[in-house]
């Protein structure tokens, strides 16, 4: 119930800000399983791609959090799990499971998921480079659909180490899927895909 | 039928007009509806047709939404219409600073405008500080939010971005509280019937716009500054101002004036409403789209409301002064 109105509030405060605009370039909305990935710049990027899709996408779409950050406090662990629904991820190596179980877990269950291929939040207009979490997530779960995604502006609403957000109007670019090529290497994928989600910020 | 609405109370009369303006706009959406519907043989004629009566029906929509924003507002009360005119200035503001980027250190600045000034201006509009509300943006907030950029510690492109910002809110915060301030003012002999003079304001520019739109469809003379707009030239400017003007004298009978005062009063808003129309055309050329809205190549996802409420930003202040100075209040 808390975690509804959250959700609604959340929602409401996120198009009152940014407008929430997802604009379908390359593939529609659609209820088959993707891997939505997106470029990272601000915690508020998550919130901005869960706003813009379609309600009833929204749903059995979850995205990826960083297990040390998103529990440390209750209220986070509370927002991240009960209103987001996300799907923690251990960043340090020492624990011997793999970091990519959760996710295949995810999948098997036939969500879709999003991902922020850089593993960490970038301070330029270009993401960095892609770590290789999205192309063996690939080879594992081939049926998954691959969408590129660009998410515009929203490090202008709530720059780092800032409280108060400022309206200022975000979009979400959704691009045409790619694939991993019959024995396509690591790097060039990695690369192809990095330049995939880029090549949205001119459409 | 003159008599007769004369007759009645002054709240009677502007609902009247309420049902003679839905009445009208209804008529327009089905003319477009019938015309939609056409049928044609040739291709590409049909295609002309189409965007033609797209952008059509984009106008009649906001005059849909206006219109009932109006009479949400007058239904309501003057607080509820200036919060509504308030947002109207929120989300044009909005999409001014979306096309415009900022930087990092404007953050604060920006937390400023929206939620302080913004709040403030509007406030002081309600509670008819009239010398407070005229000067609290030019003398006040001019002042203090370059200071707020420049404790940001950033000095990169500082004036272009002050600039950027203050312009902002000078168009989208300034100029449209001057609508509802409208709504304030003790008019000698016009009581509770101020609801008619925003009314008056807003048509008289639409008009002039939709007008100076058409004229500039028909006659295709030379542009005046074709880097800036294609379509604007001199004559279908005139034909635009003229028109509204003697349109506004024709609407005599909602305001306080009689018909020449009327005349002049509607030439000064479309004089000043059609030539900011045109500076924020050069302004959106300068960022290099067509419009502030979906047509543009942005990848912003603005709606384009700035481009239907411009040319009322920079025609109320006008007006609004010059009203207050000609019945010397």
């Amino acid at each position: 119930m808390l975690a509804k109105l959250m959700s609604f509030f959340l929602l409401g405060l996120i198009r009152v800000l940014t407008g929430a605009q997802a604009r379908w370039h390359g593939c529609p909305p659609k209820a088959e399983q993707r891997i939505y990935f997106a470029n990272h710049q601000s915690h508020a990027d998550l919130v901005m791609i869960w706003a813009a899709l379609p309600k009833e996408l929204r749903s059995v779409t979850r995205a990826i959090a960083a297990k040390d950050y998103w529990t440390k406090s209750p209220f986070k662990q509370w927002l991240t799990s009960k209103v987001f629904n996300v799907i923690y991820v251990s960043r340090d190596r020492t624990s011997d499971e793999d970091p990519l179980e959760p996710l295949l877990d995810a999948l098997e269950n036939g969500d879709s998921i999003i991902l922020f291929p850089e593993g960490t939040r970038g301070h330029f207009e270009e993401p960095q480079a892609f770590k290789a979490g999205l192309y063996n997530l690939a080879l594992k779960c081939p049926k998954a659909v691959l969408v590129p995604a660009w998410i515009n502006n929203v490090q202008h609403v709530l720059p780092k180490g800032e409280v108060v957000p400022v309206p200022v109007l975000c979009s979400v670019t959704f691009g045409a899927p790619i694939q991993v090529q019959d024995g396509e290497e690591c790097k060039p994928f990695l690369a192809r895909a990095r330049s995939a989600v880029m090549a949205l910020r001119e459409v | 039928m003159y008599h007769y609405l004369k007759n009645l109370t002054p709240t009677q009369q502007i609902g009247a007009l309420f049902i003679i303006v839905f009445g009208l706009l209804l008529l327009a959406s089905v003319i477009a509806f019938v015309l939609s519907i056409r049928d044609h043989g040739d291709d590409e004629r049909a295609e002309q047709w189409r965007t033609e009566l797209k952008s059509v029906d984009g106008i009649i929509r906001t005059s849909w939404l206006m219109v009932f924003v109006f009479w949400i507002g007058w239904v309501t009360g003057d607080w509820v219409s200036l919060t509504l005119f308030g947002l109207v200035s929120f989300f044009a503001l909005r999409e001014f600073l979306t096309l415009s980027p900022t930087r990092r250190g404007d953050h604060r600045s920006l937390v400023l405008a929206f939620f302080v000034v913004l709040p403030l201006q509007y406030w002081l509009v309600g509670s008819e500080h009239f010398d407070m509300f005229a000067v609290f943006i030019p003398v006040y907030v001019f002042l203090a939010l370059p200071l707020t950029s420049a404790l940001s510690n950033d000095p990169v492109r500082f004036l272009e971005r002050n600039a950027k910002l203050q312009w902002g809110i000078m168009v989208c915060i300034y100029g449209m509280s001057h609508v509802p301030a409208l709504l304030m003012l003790d008019f000698p002999g016009y009581d509770n019937k101020n609801a008619f003079l925003v009314f008056f304001l807003v048509m008289v520019v639409q008009v002039c716009t939709v007008v100076q739109h058409l004229a500039s469809r028909k006659w295709q003379h030379a542009p005046v500054a074709p880097a800036i707009s294609q379509s604007f030239n001199w004559r279908s400017w005139w034909t635009g101002i003229l028109t509204a003007s003697v349109f506004g004298a024709l609407l005599a009978g909602i305001t306080p004036w009689v018909p020449g005062t009327a005349f002049a009063f509607s030439f000064i808003a479309c004089l000043a409403g059609s030539m900011g129309h045109f500076v924020m055309k050069a302004l959106k050329r300068d960022r290099g789209i067509p419009s502030w809205g979906t047509q543009g190549r942005s990848v912003t996802g603005a709606g384009g409301l700035l481009d239907r409420v411009d040319a009322l930003c920079f025609a109320a202040p006008v007006f609004f002064h010059s009203a207050k100075w000609y019945f010397g209040i």
